[in-house]
């Protein structure tokens, strides 16, 4: 079963919060699940375009107060 | 396809300049590029094991960043490098004319390249200077 894994990058700017993703991102495995937490807007941004490029995929964006969340799959 | 390769130029010791180095050289690196950072001039110094880690600031933009505690520009280069595979070279001019010895430099940056060898490597590629 995939594991979900929360990285906290509220509080950094970008690349930061990117960052903070791509290491998580190596300690996960294939097919689970990563939410960044961030209150960069730019990072909101940032991050969908990095895992379209690189090939992960993008499962969504919400913003709570002033926080985003965006949560991405690894898939390769 | 050709991997895009993305060559970085250091040469300031101002904080935005430093920062924005960082910024291109980390995520081109992070998005599949072949990063090469040469570090020259006045940059050079900023990589030296215990030497100042915070650059001054040009104007207000650098002043805000330092108020905010943005990412000093030397862990994005240490994160180009470990989750993007950069590489980090210091200029052997400036290695010569500071006096930089083996060993004094942060662990990620390589060994000191000349410029025939940079210039060899970053041909045909993106070159960004700062």
């Amino acid at each position: 079963m995939a594991g979900k894994k929360v990285v906290d990058a509220r509080g950094s700017f970008c690349p930061g919060p990117l960052m903070e993703l791509i290491a998580a991102m190596k300690m996960v495995e294939v097919g689970d699940e990563i939410e960044v937490l961030s209150s960069d807007k730019g990072s909101a941004n940032e991050i969908p375009q990095w895992l379209k490029k690189v090939g992960h995929e993008h499962l969504g964006s919400v913003e709570e107060g002033g926080v985003w969340h965006v949560t991405a799959r690894r898939t390769k | 396809m050709e991997p895009n390769k993305i060559s970085v130029i250091v040469l300031s010791d101002k904080r935005e300049q430093l920062q924005m180095a960082a910024m291109v050289a980390s995520v081109g690196a992070v998005s599949g590029a072949d990063v090469l950072v040469f570090l020259s001039m006045n940059a050079l110094r900023y990589f030296v094991k215990g030497a100042e880690r915070r650059a001054p600031p040009e104007g207000p933009m650098g002043e805000l960043m330092e108020a905010k505690k943005v990412m000093p520009f030397q862990d994005l280069f240490a994160s180009a490098v470990e989750l993007g595979g950069a590489k980090v070279h210091p200029c052997s001019m400036a290695i010569d004319v500071l006096g930089i010895g083996d060993g004094e430099l942060e662990g990620y940056v390589g060994e000191p390249m000349g410029l025939t060898q940079f210039l060899d490597i970053a041909a045909g590629g993106q070159v960004f200077s700062f």
